[in-house]
């Protein structure tokens, strides 16, 4: 039964195929024998798991149940988590155990879904392999050899490795849709504000957002259900109503305007990976959908000013890692200033600290107006670009990497190589867009990703296209031959 | 742009962050390679430019003024390094 | 050489909110450490802040205390220091789109004159946690109750000349926040505190000099003693030819004196950005509207009222407008009693001198405003002499119940009736017959001063409660008539 969609899962347990308990114990029983592999799971409390599969079956037994009732679901380790470890992939919080749930968790919880465990990620979500995490890097069960993508990389090989059957990610600058697109399953981050991120521990406050990983879009589609929404304790949380994504999913793509941005499909794009977009597109035009090309004249400065602009967030955000409060606290500090700088120098990893500096600089006196303003100039820019084409367009296609997964260690030891791997994710986070990735084929056996951008709040369109193209596609329902083996 | 190393020290210092002098040198490198990446920024005329701080240019709603926590001071300080007396202990501080 | 003084305020004044700025949190004064200290206030990882309406409103109501610019779209940002007491790293304020903008405040001078003060603008903000020095085993503990307390930062221009124009300035901002009611004034309690920008510079000159910023001084009395200080120690550096370093300074009441803060701001960088989780403050005129109609009048106006309308002078309506409180139990008194003059007489004289000796606040005087008035009346149509109505206040201050019921008690009521006046009178000539002798034979100045005792003896045989004038005329009638006798 792991291999199943959410869907099916439901309806196999509102015709008591199975229970939650057996369901929750199957995907236990699969993480303890098959994880040490992928290292995806960072936290895992069996009996919290059953005790909340028990809940859930009387719910369904007493005929109270919602979608996700019963529905193991990995969450990444950012989600604040009552009475379990939160870590974000960090020795600084390595011992931390939040009193509280995330508004994301607790909306799970109200769903009935089982909190399956915690999954790996790059520290603090900065990273673009997964191979920051305090507690090493994580494999791509297509390849373990490879990075499974990041930094939502454990929740991505827990579901491609059929661990979980869903998870949960962030995504500041394509931290769900990338490692999606590595590990071949369907990733969404929704519009800034669509989901809450009260109790999810912050990296670049006005680009992260978290989403759903799945198996499918009409999965992503009921995940979404549960995790939009506003919420009062988050202020840039947004009010607009959040529609059924699961209604709108079988719509017809005639008449749908693509957009194709040329600077997506230029130089930088692995040739294969080329034609897997380009097949995926065809597919669509099949469908009846128009496609055209456009122009985003400002990507070519998205890296740069994305750099800028997280780094600076993340800088203030993760001051409050003091060694005071909570988490990490050096040894035996002779003074204050000894506990902060030692606490922080052990309790970051290198791209933490890297970023921070970055960040610290960026803000400092002097260059503020060269660095912050100017990128939040161009953020600006590169969000009309944007804005412009959706004039023409109802939806921008592309693709959701320069090329499939690459080796674990290729670009540890470049920052710069590893940045560039985001060229075609992080401008929808600085313009707030909802963006997915969808599995359009494998390149040497490994998988890739169409990215589907839409209009602000338009997220159902994207469901619709995507769930669309998997109902004529098979890409989704590919796994692994290291998984196919395992089961 | 070049960035000299003892501008990296005192970044370190404003960020409170230690940075082992052997490390310095390597550190610099990699910040130095960075701050040229967002270099290709200054390319562009921005003098028109509205900056923008958050993606949909939203404004901000309000709470009404009501006490709504309760005191969980056990809760919190459980998983704190150091307490006593229901307060936080740091090392000395000296204004 | 003559200096001039020139000085600039910064008020953090503390907001009389329920809940904190960006937490649902109590407010409360002296609660046990921490125990006010919620997720938000303590930056638990995933915290976030949302702002309370409340103290945008109070923010606005001063702004318009002091006709100043609203800022119809004002923005936080964030300022990144280290410090214990700052949990975040950084401290939410307003650095470049404060939420009230330039503006003016006139202030009442003790000699009846009136100054004004350019107001820069006033933000909003919160306020750190508290670190406690007690030893804990040479570490220091830190309570973040306080964390996330609302603070509206009010900063001048340099225009204050004084430390006794600054506590004129500060009297006057407690006395309008009181009247707004949008903080309780409570300076022990630090919801007033004070940072003061000194520098001199030659009389006559306009440049200004070097400062020095002496922080945090909680009371009036304080103020003017670190200013006063400040300017002589300043005088002496600059008389011999020093130059003054621009520092930190903390005044230390025991000592008088201020010294160099250790500083911390060595090389203090705050790295202000716009606050990425809290969208811009957008605010509309309809909505300040609103507020403007709900402003109570201000002591400005309320003073220059009492003048108008009760031919007070400019200095009792100083005093009495000073305070909300204190100006609406005047008012009624006055309404009671329909004597403006006296009721601000007996308010200044006898009930804050009873307030002020049995240290009694106003709102717990025993003594309501409608029953002052009341015994004023009784003066007023002659029931009892001033005299009495001190005595009668006395025993209304022990909770002995109203005038007219201690007056009816006490058989106060002044005697007015001729009849039993002129047995009074007669029994008093009566009884001193050495002293109508002496009075017969005295001349004009002499007679008045005998009459005098006459009146004295009818007055205590009378237990006071002889109406005075009908006494005086009665026994110059019947002295007279002795004299014509003989």
């Amino acid at each position: 039964m792991h291999d199943k969609t959410v869907a099916e899962l439901a309806q196999g347990l509102r015709d008591r195929q199975f229970t939650s308990v057996e369901l929750t114990r199957s995907f236990l029983d699969r993480i303890a024998a098959l994880d040490n592999r992928y290292n995806s799971f960072i936290g895992v409390d069996e009996a919290a798991a059953l005790s909340d599969a028990q809940a859930a079956d009387q719910r369904l037994a007493a005929g109270d149940a919602t979608a996700l009732t019963g529905i193991p679901v990995a969450h990444k380790d950012i989600f604040c988590t009552a009475g379990m470890r939160t870590s974000c992939g960090s020795r600084m919080l390595d011992n931390f155990v939040p009193p509280y749930d995330a508004t994301l968790i607790r909306r799970f919880r109200r769903a009935g879904a089982v909190l399956l465990g915690k999954t790996n990620m790059d520290e603090f979500a900065m990273g673009s392999s997964n191979e920051t995490s305090y507690y090493g890097a994580v494999r791509n069960p297509w390849n373990t050899d490879l990075v499974p993508g990041g930094s939502s990389g454990g929740s991505a090989a827990a579901v491609a490795a059929l661990l979980a059957p869903a998870a949960t990610g962030t995504d500041t600058g394509g931290s769900i849709r990338q490692p999606a697109a590595f590990c071949g399953i369907t990733g969404l981050k929704p519009t800034y504000g669509r989901v809450s991120r009260l109790g999810m521990v912050a990296f670049a406050s006005s680009l992260d957002q978290a989403g759903p990983m799945a198996h499918s879009a009409r999965d992503c589609a009921v995940l979404l259900n549960t995790m939009a929404g506003h919420d009062s304790g988050d202020a840039t949380s947004s009010e607009m109503p959040v529609p059924d994504y699961t209604v709108t999913l079988d719509q017809p793509l005639r008449g749908l305007r693509i957009g194709l941005p040329q600077e997506y499909f230029g130089e930088g794009l692995d040739v294969a990976t080329g034609a897997r977009i380009d097949a995926a597109l065809r597919e669509l035009e099949a469908q009846g959908a128009m496609v055209s090309e456009v122009s985003l004249p400002h990507s070519h400065l998205t890296i740069p000013a994305y750099y800028v602009i997280a780094p600076a967030e993340a800088s203030t955000n993760l001051a409050r890692f003091d060694g005071v409060r909570y988490g990490y606290r050096c040894p035996d500090p002779v003074d204050l200033h000894d506990l902060y700088t030692r606490t922080r120098e052990q309790g970051f990893g290198d791209e933490v600290k890297r970023r921070i500096l970055v960040g610290t600089y960026a803000l400092s006196a002097g260059y503020y107006e060269a660095y912050y303003k100017k990128a939040q100039q161009v953020r600006r820019l590169i969000k009309q670009d944007f804005m412009r084409c959706f004039e023409q367009v109802d939806v921008i296609a592309g693709p959701t990497t320069p090329g499939p997964a690459f080796a674990l260690g290729a670009k540890s030891d470049d920052p710069i190589a590893m940045y560039l791997e985001d060229v075609y994710t992080l401008a929808v986070n600085l313009a707030g867009l909802p963006g997915m990735s969808v599995p359009a084929g494998l390149v040497d056996g490994s998988p890739v990703g169409l990215q589907l951008i839409g209009r602000h709040f338009d997220e159902a369109r994207l469901l619709n296209v995507a769930h669309r193209f998997q109902q004529a596609t098979d890409w989704h329902r590919r796994r692994p031959a290291d998984v196919e083996g395992a089961q | 742009m070049a960035v000299e190393q003892d501008e990296i020290e005192r970044i370190a210092e404003l960020a409170r962050i230690r940075i082992a002098a052997g490390e310095m040198g390597q550190v610099t490198r990699r910040i130095a390679q960075i701050l040229h990446l967002v270099e290709q920024l200054q390319a562009v005329d921005t003098s028109t430019v509205e900056p923008m701080a958050n993606p949909l240019d939203a404004t901000g709603r309000l709470r009404p003024d009501a006490v709504t926590e309760d005191d969980c001071r056990t809760a919190f300080q459980a998983i704190a390094p150091a307490v006593e007396n229901g307060l936080y202990l740091v090392p000395k501080v000296i204004d | 050489m003559q200096w001039e003084t020139v000085i600039g305020l910064e008020v953090h004044l503390q907001l009389a909110t329920q809940s904190k700025i960006f937490s649902g949190s109590a407010t409360t004064f002296g609660a046990a450490p921490n125990t006010q200290a919620s997720a938000v206030d303590l930056a638990m990882p995933g915290m976030l802040p949302v702002l309370n309406e409340k103290a945008v409103r109070y923010a606005v109501m001063f702004g318009l205390g002091i006709g100043a610019e609203i800022g119809m779209r004002s923005v936080f940002d964030r300022k990144n220091y280290f410090y214990p007491d700052l949990p975040k790293g950084y401290q939410i304020s307003q650095f470049h789109d404060p939420i009230v903008g330039r503006g003016e405040f006139e202030i009442p001078l003790e000699d009846g004159t009136t100054r004004t003060i350019g107001i820069t603008r006033a933000h909003l903000e919160e306020d750190a946690g508290k670190s406690l020095h007690e030893d804990f085993h040479g570490q220091t503990g830190i309570d973040l109750n306080r964390a996330g307390t609302p603070l509206l930062e009010i900063v001048t221009e340099p225009e204050i000349r004084s430390a006794a124009e600054a506590v004129a300035y500060l009297k006057s901002l407690h006395s309008l926040v009181t009247y707004l009611g949008i903080s309780d004034g409570n300076m022990a309690q630090g919801s007033m505190r004070c940072d003061i920008n000194l520098s001199l510079r030659p009389a006559g000159t306009t440049e200004l000099g070097t400062r020095t910023e002496i922080k945090n001084v909680n009371s009036f009395r304080f103020v003017e003693k670190a200013i006063r200080h400040e300017i002589a120690r300043q005088t002496d550096i600059l008389e011999d030819g020093g130059r003054i370093v621009q520092e930190t300074r903390l005044y230390d009441a025991e000592r008088d004196e201020t010294r160099s803060m250790r500083s911390k701001e060595v090389a203090n960088d705050y790295r202000y950005f716009p606050e990425p989780d809290l969208l811009p403050v957008v605010i509309d005129a309809a909505y300040v509207a609103g507020i403007r109609a709900e402003l109570p009048e201000l002591p400005n106006a309320r003073r220059e009222r009492f003048v108008r309308q009760f031919g007070l002078s400019a200095y009792d309506a100083m005093v009495l407008s000073d305070n909300r409180e204190l100006a609406d139990y005047f008012e009624a008194v006055v309404d009671a009693c329909s004597d403006a003059k006296m009721a601000a007489n007996w308010v200044q004289v006898e009930l804050l001198g009873q307030l002020n000796r049995s240290e009694t606040a106003l709102t717990d005087s025993p003594v309501a405003a409608a029953d002052l008035g009341g015994l004023l009346q009784r003066i007023l149509d002659g029931s009892i002499s001033g005299k009495i109505a001190k005595q009668v206040f006395e025993a209304m201050w022990q909770g002995e119940g109203s005038a007219d019921a201690i007056i009816e008690a006490r058989s106060l009521k002044q005697v007015s009736d001729s009849g039993a006046l002129e047995a009074m009178v007669d029994e008093v000539i009566a009884a001193n017959p050495a002293q109508v002798e002496q009075y017969l034979a005295a001349d004009g100045a002499r007679r008045k001063k005998l009459l005098g005792f006459f009146v004295g003896q009818v007055m205590k045989s009378s237990r006071g409660q002889a109406n005075p004038p009908l006494v005086n005329q009665l026994l110059a009638a019947k002295l007279g008539e002795r004299n014509t006798d003989r």
